[in-house]
């Protein structure tokens, strides 16, 4: 209820949260929703321009592409590989950075130094570069695409578990836990991993934002998952630019609402849970 | 100098692991023997080439190969262009490094007034105006917004050319589009510092002084603001190379990202490589260079 | 002697959450020239926000709402933003109490000092740094060449106090208004920064305003003292009547806090209560919560200043009798 409240009380967030919910139920109800099968060709009905324009019919709402295929439709569909990839791949980039984090803060060390030249020499390449030329070599499939933009996302939680971790460490509490023996473990997990955790969802909101911009620009680029996403529509939309405009602007218009529903929510995430570091 | 000389130490290490890793993808990636050879090529002819390549050599035997063939600038040969591939990469790099520059350009251009309008204006229509203006300028994928530009300015109002690199009109979309991002998050970043800056008691002292708001503004307080700006664009350096590189297949701007696209299509591997380590390199020497120009800019900087 | 500045009923008020508050509450004072006067009052009693009303520097959400601030007969609050930056740092200038972060820290101190003069005396380049370093000597400052070129945290707490001085003299302006000059500083620090600023007015003939807590320093520098309390001016007196006849009883009271060496009681009294805060002052004379001679009166409404000698005023309603009695 608490917070609930809270989330009345700022426009923002309350922005936010509409556009996710949203977003949320396209992706599952999507079947229902979709008044055309967004892979029926149909030629006939070729390079319809909106509803709006001259030209446009009742139940093409935003026109169709050069095959005839609906474009809203397709946007609707587009929104379930979003969903997908943008919860899934943040789950493997927590997995991976969580606990490097955790180890390198709390061990310090070698194991830190190491650690954290590893998470250097990640950043001097861009995460996007990586996920290409990962996929260079790993067929796109829905798994593989999830998996490489967890691996080329997961240092924003290495670097914060890790700073929060080592001044968790010095709290006279975890002292204690050291002192009577408590397992390296158990402390990690029991004492330290619950106190960095509303950093870990501020970082996780924000990074849903991005892998769904990532995902769309390798779908961009053709490499990626072999099924109807935002990023796909708007490249075959590319070639029609000219003729047929509205192919390519209403699913970049769809990345940049969801997107931005993501930040309001993670802005007021932040301004509300106030964790010390900013990503 | 002694600062510098450890820094440049620390570096190894890190280029040490990248070199690695970009070997890791071309092992992994598999034989590439059959994409070198005919299709009729008979068994005996994929042994000698392999040999001739050293894949028949244990993993960390080949990787030591590759690490001083690499340290020596040799990455092989592009089976495409059928030429060193370093050679191929660095023809490249200044068209790359050219649109970088135009878009950190047009971020701060963009981003220094914006970010003190509403710094100054906190809290006023003008304020709210820029500062959702910043979270859309984040939320919009470049490719889009390129695209977006391209028909308004190059197909509607037929102002700029829609692709290709020569005159600076052909910059001037493909800069905004690399840039935007970084823009937004420069924006941002810099209201919030500039608020905070602007509390200060020097300020007060200066504005004692009889000087006016726009020497206050630009001498007194943007100065200040100037570190936290610097870390920004250092640390996005790798998301605008990523940004350029994608930018570049929007605007057929003949970049590293072109070539690197292809290179990953047609498995080009030795170009492949050479890419991932030039760039990796940019961005680290990028990230050395602003942590020297803090100290200009901040000189109760001590590097100790 | 003529007066230099008056203050004339001046009320800034803070617009916050909780509604307006008055920071400085009709307050009148005036300075003439050549004499140094102190505001003394503990945080929160609105002497800083008085000086920086004078200047209009007041920050946000804070605004001077009435009141006059005649400067050589000119009303500061009435000038134009144009001619308020012409008196800023030319005619009246400002040091602050913290040097530190009273500098600005990314400019080197020479160019901070540099700045003043190169916009009130049109004097560039060469001839202004010249000026500057000419200052910086007159301060006491060694080696003003290499000092210079020096950014504010390479100095100890004592020289950042004296380039502030420096720069506020660099305009030979009539009026120095120092916000706690010494506050930050160590003892011995204190001394010489005192006698510096001494010395400089006197020779400079520079009339003073001294914001301070520190009855030391107005015993070492002040002719005459003002005494402020919540907002307002509960006493007015020269130096010598302060400290031989305070009649307001917060001013004994404070009086009182002041260790003395040749002291009966061992003891360090200290006036009992706090300062009631800016949002929570009582009605009736503000200081009557913690007054030891409170009576109805008091809490119902707020005392006059009366006048009881030439120069001596007190917001106490003891010295309405008195003076009711002397005019029968």
């Amino acid at each position: 209820m608490k917070w609930v409240k809270m989330l009345l009380v700022s426009k923002v967030g309350l922005i936010g949260v509409i556009i996710i919910i949203l977003f949320t139920f396209t992706a599952i109800f999507a079947p229902l929703i979709v008044p055309h099968d967004p892979t029926e060709v149909n030629l006939g009905k070729s390079s319809l321009p909106p509803i709006w324009l001259d030209g446009g019919e009742s139940t093409y709402l935003l026109g169709t592409d050069n095959l005839g295929r609906d474009v809203f439709s397709r946007i609707i569909y587009g929104s379930q590989i979003s969903m997908l990839v943008g919860v899934c791949s943040v789950l493997v980039a927590g997995l991976i950075g969580i606990p490097v984090g955790l180890i390198s803060g709390y061990y310090g060390g070698l194991v830190d130094s190491l650690l954290m030249r590893i998470v250097d020499s990640q950043i001097a390449i861009p995460s996007i570069l990586l996920a290409l030329v990962i996929l260079g070599f790993m067929n796109p499939t829905l798994l593989t695409i999830i998996f490489v933009i967890g691996v080329s996302s997961w240092i924003a939680y290495a670097r914060v578990v890790r700073s929060e971790v080592l001044s968790l460490k010095e709290r006279e509490y975890v002292k204690a836990a050291k002192t009577m023996g408590v397992r390296h473990s158990f402390i990690m997990t029991r004492h330290l991993l619950p106190n960095v955790f509303s950093s870990i969802i501020v970082i996780s909101t924000i990074n849903v934002a991005t892998s769904i911009i990532t995902e769309s620009s390798l779908s961009f680029l053709g490499l990626g998952p072999q099924s109807i996403s935002w990023g796909s529509i708007l490249s075959e939309g590319r070639d029609y630019l000219a003729t047929n405009w509205w192919v390519a602007t209403f699913p970049g218009i769809a990345i940049t609402v969801t997107v931005l529903g993501i930040i309001l929510f993670g802005d007021w995430l932040r301004d509300v849970l106030d964790p010390r570091t900013e990503v | 100098m002694t600062y510098i000389i450890r820094r440049l130490f620390q570096v190894i290490p890190v280029l040490i692991i990248v070199s690695f890793l970009v070997f890791l993808f071309v092992y992994l990636s598999g034989d590439p023997v059959a994409l070198m050879l005919p299709e009729d090529a008979s068994q005996a002819e994929i042994e000698n080439m392999r040999k001739v390549l050293g894949l028949d050599k244990p993993f960390i035997v080949q990787y030591g190969i590759f690490l001083l063939n690499a340290v020596n600038g040799d990455f092989g040969q592009s089976f495409i262009y059928k030429q060193e591939a370093l050679g191929i990469v660095l023809e490249r790099l200044p068209a790359t490094f050219e649109l970088m520059i135009a878009s950190i350009i047009v971020s701060t251009i963009i981003a220094i007034p914006l970010g003190v309008w509403s710094a100054i204006r906190r809290n006023t229509f003008v304020d709210l105006f820029i500062s959702s203006s910043s979270i859309l300028g984040k939320a919009m994928p470049n490719f889009w917004l390129g695209m977006m530009l391209v028909l308004l300015f190059s197909v509607t109002l037929q102002l700029l050319p829609v692709s290709g690199k020569g005159t600076i009109y052909h910059l001037i979309l493909p800069a905004i589009t690399a840039g935007t991002a970084m823009a937004a998050q420069l924006t941002r970043m810099l209201r919030s510092h500039m608020i905070e800056v602007l509390s200060q008691d020097y300020i007060r002292t200066a504005r004692s002084k009889g000087l006016g708001s726009f020497v206050i503004i630009f001498k007194h307080a943007l100065r200040n603001s100037m570190l936290p700006v610097i870390t920004i664009i250092a640390l996005q350096i790798s998301t605008l190379v990523g940004g350029a590189l994608i930018t570049e297949t929007v605007f057929s701007w003949p970049g590293l990202g072109q070539l690197i696209i292809q290179a990953i299509h047609a498995r080009d591997m030795a170009v492949v490589q050479a890419c991932v380590l030039v760039i990796a390199v940019f961005v680290i020497v990028v990230n050395l260079l602003a942590d020297l120009l803090y100290r200009v800019v901040d000189p109760r900087i001590k590097y100790n | 002697m003529s007066k230099l500045l008056q203050i004339n009923n001046l009320k800034t008020v803070f617009y916050t959450e909780e509604g307006q508050v008055p920071s400085v509450d009709n307050v009148s004072l005036d300075i003439k020239k050549g004499e140094t006067v102190a505001i003394v009052g503990e945080s929160g009693s609105g002497k800083s926000v008085t000086a920086l009303s004078i200047l209009g520097l007041v920050p946000s959400p804070g605004r001077v709402v009435t009141g006059e601030i005649l400067y050589e007969g000119k009303d500061l609050l009435k000038m134009t933003d144009k001619e308020i930056k012409k008196i800023r740092g030319n005619e009246i200038s400002m040091i602050f109490q913290e040097p530190l972060s009273a500098l600005n820290p990314v400019l080197t101190v020479g160019k901070q000092i540099q700045e003043s003069i190169e916009l009130h005396q049109k004097k560039k380049g060469k001839r202004a740094k010249e000026k500057v370093i000419q200052l910086l000597n007159r301060v006491g400052i060694p080696r003003p060449e290499k000092v210079y070129y020096s950014y504010p945290h390479t100095l100890s707490g004592g020289m950042r106090q004296r380039v502030m001085i420096a720069m506020a003299l660099s305009c030979r302006p009539k009026l120095i208004i120092a916000d706690e000059p010494t506050t930050a500083l160590d003892v011995t620090t204190q001394a010489q920064i005192l006698n510096l600023m001494k010395s400089l007015s006197e020779e400079e003939g520079t009339t003073i305003l001294i914001i301070t807590h520190d009855l030391g320093v107005v015993a070492e520098m002040a002719d005459r003292v003002v005494v402020m309390y919540a907002g307002q001016v509960v006493e007015q007196s020269t130096v010598y009547d302060l400290f031989e006849k305070p009649e307001h009883p917060y001013t004994k009271g404070l009086l009182d806090c002041t260790p003395k060496i040749h002291g009966e009681s061992e003891e360090l009294l200290a006036i009992e209560g706090t300062v009631p805060t800016i949002q929570n002052r009582p009605t009736g004379c503000k200081f009557h919560p913690r007054c030891k001679f409170t009576h109805e009166k008091c809490k119902e409404k707020d005392p006059e200043l009366f006048t009881i000698k030439e120069k001596q005023k007190v917001r106490c309603y003891l010295h309405e009798k008195v003076i009711e009695e002397r005019l029968k």
